[in-house]
């Protein structure tokens, strides 16, 4: 580390820590830039980055510590706060207004001299060939793509002058050639003695573009490394927690049947990208299937597609053999299938945050029964035996569970899932900012149901935990396959090579 | 032509109150807000318009009064709803009842006091609403009737009409109010006072629908007050908004349109449209509801209710 | 610059955050604190206007529930606004913003009033029958035209069925003047008085329309909160995505519960007509349609509270009509306190999930 005495810090943050309700974001953060240096900040989803980031920016306030700009202590009530000492932020859902053009969201809310139309256009036509881009300042947002959107986030900030930059997952929605762009910019910036702070968790570009990395786990900085001095393998480890054996039992199950089978399927996303790229996978009975990747993936669309709330552009979903394809959701959950989305908000589709766990246990099987009226007494039995079998912990089983922690949230929705006897289960991050205890709860779940001849695809986070806990898995990057393996024989490495679209010499034959 | 003059003349002056209900609507839902109040503000600037004419006598005062009223007014909408983020169609309506209720209210006390039982305004004021005589322009045969023989109300409203068209989409701060309506945490992050500017722009709509309640009270029963005398103008504003685009320019010709729709059946003769006087006074509502699906339908982008319209900001919302 | 701004930035005077979620008992004695505030609020206008807020407020209650004539007219107001309540409380907890109760009641009432003016020699029950069913149907159709264009082209419910009230409205007075009109008047354009066998019964004094009412609470007390398709609204207001992922059909809800919601305003309109008026007017919703839109937010979409809510407006509203005779005060009046009151209720909803946060002495 440097001697803190001496150095000017463009950001110091000390102590930083900001709760959501009951959800502890940020839990006393450390975290510092010096003018003229690129850090990256690491670290998994849900680990706190764009809440950190959101308070540097003036959009939060934190409840505790203190943030130095410039050496000075700074009071960041506001975005024209932060403006005014000279921080810009880029976010990852874009701070755009649609109706607008280029231009008008780019000089938007400044205080600069009023200029004329046209000596407007041509300042910002200067800026961005200085930088080498390429912008038409009366191209009206919504009819951008989403990398010209970013152009106009970057020259937003550049054009209120801003030394300090913070840029949240940008490369994210770009193609490796506009990322290439996008670091020369950002090396460029640099020189000029910017200060940069770039959120990303795809290892390969923290290596390419930065000086120094922070790690954060679970709302908590956890260390920062000069990058010279690191590799890929080494942030993994800090950025996923050192390499644990869980012990996570894990059973052969014979006679296995093939049940699911995905065959070249392609879907895309509203905008028009492909979400999921000619995938062809399959799964038996009795087997848990993990599926790995970084965040946006495809992960959240492959659930999607196989529930039937998501249209499929090519392929099929053979389930038993026939294509489920254009099925309702609600035949489909009728076939047994059953899927669970832990979001990052935790709640979002799977759960009715205003309902208590009885009307939640309803949310599926309430048709289930003739009639006009709703039978709540077995979603009653049925709350009353998962509060008590995975130990919830809520006022009462009424209780809206918006007011459960996130733990116990999850528990329900699982437990939900699983109670209604599925023969296909698909589970994306159950254990998502679970504790040590729950997500074992959760473990011994999904474990009695492959026994019981279930399968199960679960879609998971942590790499140790899917390494333990499945019987194969397959890694998603960009919405491809990027191979399956024999959870048994692979390690960390091979499925992060895997992860950030790399290659390894065998791959299991996708049969 | 003369009853095509004749019309003409009508609907301009039939138009002018929604004129400036419409204007002030429209710069309330640029900034994000659906008030449902138009009725109830312009209620309380046929209020204190007409009282202040009728007891100073002076007719900018009663302007300034009917604007300072109601944009107070709108201050109790603005305050509920930006600051302590109630809903907004249920805090519209309640100032509509609220503002209804206190115009008629005051004005049967202020009968009450009166000698002659009647609450006429006095002669000094009624002159100066009498219809401008510009020399030269008035005079001009069938132009100068159309254009330039108008009471200054609808002067006034034309040019505030286009005063607010140039705030709106010409200036830095139009931009500004502009976007907080379409996406308040682009507004937010762009450093724009996101709060500041709702207040005074909902003030400021909130006062311009006020001088349009004065035009009810003061000129439409010939300076004689009557209760309940915005009637339904300040709805007809509501739809007139969408009919116009969200565009104070539109507005000009919209609200004459619509000015026209409410006269039409006491011209045309049953014998050439036998359409019946109800037909008229549906018109706007039904040709509004029929511009709203359309729009939907094109999905256009532009041209459509501010994208937050309705829905309040709160900056640490997840 | 930095150190300027830095110097410049001072904290905010106040500062609103979510606070953790209060408990029911605590939410009713905030909102009742609010009703507290709100009435001393009405109070300082009474006192404004010189009169002793006391003896006005005292009069107001005295003036709905002094005479068995006094209540049943309480009553008489109640019945409409608590049905319309009931009717936009389905809409509403399906997050779908139905301001168009007005136009319902409207269509309600002028479906209803076919019959009973063209078909006023059937049997009375069979007749009341038929308009309770065309109210139904009139109000419905009426909420079903705003579903159909949100769930088809998603298309601003709120300001459309605003315009729907004024286009049901002038169809009433198009009736008036022409189809409909009373010959007998005279030239004075007004639609006839329904006969006898067109009026609603009375039972204790009062239209049958107030066991309707009471009736109605029950129903949509149990469809909330007991039946699949109660069931099915919340899901759908709380999320279209949770409702889709449990196999919900959107579309399908969406129309069904403002057919309901409509017919249900209908029916107010229907009572309205031929239980008060006795004949259809263009003063048959008379604003109802949007009070109870207040009514059933206050009321935060429960039966219950709404009968109480509707119940105190009724109270309020029947009562400053004695204000005229004994203080010389308009019954404008009672619009005037119902707005300070709502103003301070409304206000007092933002500390059920936020809370003020106060700069520290000596801070920044």
């Amino acid at each position: 580390m440097d001697n803190e005495n001496t150095v000017k810090y463009a950001i110091e943050c000390k102590g930083i820590t900001k709760t959501f309700g009951s959800v502890v974001a940020n839990d006393n953060i450390e975290l510092t830039v010096k003018y003229g240096e690129i850090l990256a900040l690491l670290g998994e989803n849900g680990s706190g980055k764009t809440t950190l980031m959101n308070m540097l920016s003036g959009i939060y306030h934190q409840d505790k510590g203190t943030i130095y700009i410039g050496g000075e202590e700074a009071n960041i009530n506001s975005p024209v706060d932060a403006m005014s000492l000279g921080i810009g932020m880029i976010h990852q859902h874009f701070k755009l207004v649609e109706v607008f053009s280029a231009g008008d969201n780019i000089i938007l809310g400044t205080e600069k001299k009023k200029m004329k139309p046209k000596a407007l256009k041509e300042e910002i036509r200067n800026i961005s060939k200085n930088l080498g881009l390429e912008i038409d300042p009366d191209k009206k947002i919504y009819n951008m793509s989403v990398s010209e959107k970013q152009t106009v986030e970057i020259l937003k900030v550049i054009y209120r002058g801003a030394k300090i930059l913070i840029l949240d997952e940008p490369t994210a929605v770009l193609t490796p050639q506009e990322t290439e762009k996008l670091f020369a910019l950002l090396r460029k910036m640099k020189e000029q003695g910017c200060a940069i702070i770039i959120i990303t968790h795809k290892l390969n570009e923290v290596m390419a573009i930065s000086d120094r990395v922070t790690i954060l786990r679970k709302g908590k900085s956890i260390d920062t490394v000069n990058t010279s001095e690191t590799n890929e393998k080494h942030l993994t480890e800090l950025m996923v927690g050192r390499p644990v054996s869980l012990e996570i039992e894990r059973n052969e199950v014979e006679n296995k049947e093939k049940i699911l089978k995905i065959v070249d399927l392609t879907v895309m996303k509203g905008d028009g990208t492909k979400a999921l790229d000619d995938i062809s996978f399959n799964i038996k009975t009795g087997e848990i299937l993990g599926v790995a990747g970084v965040a946006g993936s495809g992960q959240k669309e492959l659930c999607e597609t196989i529930a039937g709330l998501m249209p499929a552009k090519q392929g099929a979903i053979l389930y038993k053999k026939e294509n489920i394809i254009g099925k309702s959701p609600s035949e489909i959950i009728k076939l047994g299938i059953s899927m669970s989305f832990v979001p990052e908000d935790r709640l979002g589709m799977g759960l009715v945050a205003s309902m208590g766990m009885v009307d939640n246990m309803l949310l599926k099987s309430y048709k289930d029964k003739k009639g006009f009226f709703v039978d709540r007494k077995p979603a009653r039995e049925l709350a009353k035996k998962l509060k008590d079998k995975l130990k919830v912990v809520t006022p009462s089983i009424d209780t809206p569970v918006r007011l459960m922690s996130g733990g116990n949230v999850q528990k329900v929705l699982l437990g939900r899932e699983i109670e209604s006897n599925p023969n296909l289960l698909i589970t994306a991050y159950p254990v998502r900012g679970l504790d040590i205890n729950s997500s074992y709860t959760i473990y011994d779940l999904l474990n009695e149901q492959k026994e019981k001849g279930v399968a199960v695809i679960f879609i998971g986070e942590d790499l140790d935990v899917l390494l333990e806990l499945s019987d194969r898995i397959m890694v998603l990057c960009h919405g491809k396959i990027t191979g399956i393996v024999d959870a048994r024989k692979t390690t960390k490495e091979e499925i992060g090579i895997l992860m950030t679209g790399g290659t390894i010499g065998e791959e299991e034959e996708n049969d | 032509m003369d009853m095509f003059l004749n019309i003409f003349v009508a609907a301009v002056l039939a138009g002018t109150p929604l004129l400036f209900g419409t204007v002030g609507e429209i710069i309330n839902e640029k900034v994000g807000h659906l008030n449902l109040g138009v009725e109830g503000m312009m209620s309380i600037g046929a209020c204190a318009g007409f009282m202040a004419g009728y007891v100073t006598d002076n007719f900018i005062i009663a302007i300034i009064a009917s604007f300072v009223a109601a944009a107070l007014a709108s201050l109790i909408y603005a305050v509920l709803t930006v600051t302590f983020m109630a809903n907004q169609n249920v805090t519209g309506l309640t100032l509509t009842i609220f503002g209804i209720g206190l115009s008629n209210f005051i004005g049967i006390y202020m009968l009450g006091k009166s000698e002659t039982g009647t609450l006429k305004l006095p002669e000094n004021i009624t002159a100066q609403m009498r219809d401008i005589h510009i020399p030269m322009l008035s005079d001009i045969p069938i132009i100068g009737k159309m254009f330039f023989s108008y009471n200054p109300f609808v002067y006034m409203g034309i040019i505030i009409a286009i005063a607010m068209g140039f705030y709106l989409y010409k200036t830095r701060l139009g931009l500004n109010l502009r976007a907080i309506g379409e996406n308040p945490a682009a507004a937010d992050a762009a450093g724009i006072k996101v709060t500041k500017l709702k207040y005074i722009n909902l003030i400021i709509g909130g006062g311009i629908c006020g001088i349009g309640g004065a035009y009810c009270s003061m000129i439409i029963n010939g300076g004689v007050w009557i209760s309940n005398n915005v009637g339904g103008l300040g709805w007809i504003a509501v739809a007139l908004v969408i009919f116009a685009s969200w565009k104070p320019v539109n507005a000009i010709w919209g609200s004459f349109i619509f000015g026209a729709l409410r006269v039409l059946k006491y011209y045309i003769p049953k014998t050439v449209f036998p359409f019946p006087n109800a037909f008229y006074d549906m018109l706007p509502f039904l040709i509004t509801a029929i511009v709203l699906v359309i729009t939907s339908i094109k999905q256009s982008k532009e041209n459509n209710i501010p994208e937050s319209c309705g829905i309040n900001y709160f900056r640490e919302e997840r | 610059m930095t150190n300027q701004a830095v110097q410049k930035s001072k904290e905010p005077f106040a500062r609103i955050v979510k606070k953790s979620e209060m408990s029911g008992k605590n939410v009713a004695i905030l909102r009742i604190m609010a009703f507290l505030l709100a009435i001393v609020a009405g109070g300082v206008f009474i006192l404004c206007i010189g009169e002793n807020p006391f003896a006005v407020y005292g009069a107001i209650i005295s003036g709905a529930f002094r005479s068995v004539m006094a209540f049943q007219g309480t009553v008489k107001i109640m019945i409409p606004l608590l049905i319309t309540s009931l009717g936009v409380t389905l809409a509403f907890k399906m997050k779908f913003w139905n301001i168009g109760a007005e136009g319902q009641i409207i269509m309600g009432a002028i479906f209803a009033s076919y019959f009973a003016l063209f078909h006023d020699t059937l049997n009375h029950t069979l007749l009341i029958f038929a308009m309770f069913i065309a109210g139904i149907i009139g109000g419905g159709l009426w909420g079903l035209i705003p579903a159909f264009f949100k769930s088809k082209f998603d298309t601003n419910e709120t300001l459309f069925t605003l315009m729907l009230n004024y286009i049901a409205l002038h169809i009433v007075s198009y009736l008036r003047d022409g189809p409909w009109m009373d010959p007998g008047s005279q030239g004075y354009s007004k639609i006839a008085t329904f006969s006898k066998n067109a009026m609603l019964d009375r039972v204790m004094g009062v239209h049958i329309g107030w066991i309707i009412a009471i009736i109605l609470t029950v129903f949509v007390f149990i469809y909330i909160k007991y039946t699949k398709q109660g069931y099915e609204i919340s899901v759908v207001g709380e999320s279209h995505e949770t409702a889709r992922y449990a196999g919900m059909n959107v579309k399908l809800i969406t129309l069904r519960t403002m057919f309901l919601s409509g017919a249900i305003c209908g029916i107010a309109g229907m009572v309205q007509a031929t239980g008060s008026d006795k004949t259809l007017t263009t003063a048959v919703a008379g604003g109802v349609g949007f009070t109870a839109i207040i009514v059933a937010w206050l009321a935060q979409l429960n039966p219950v509270m709404i009968f109480i809510i509707s119940f105190l407006f009724s109270v309020l509203e029947k009562g400053s009509s004695v204000l005229q005779s004994s203080y010389g005060l308009s019954t404008d009046c009672a619009d005037v306190l119902q707005g300070i009151i709502l103003f301070f209720v409304l206000g007092c909803e933002l500390f059920v999930r936020y809370k003020f946060v106060f700069r520290k002495k000596g801070g920044a």
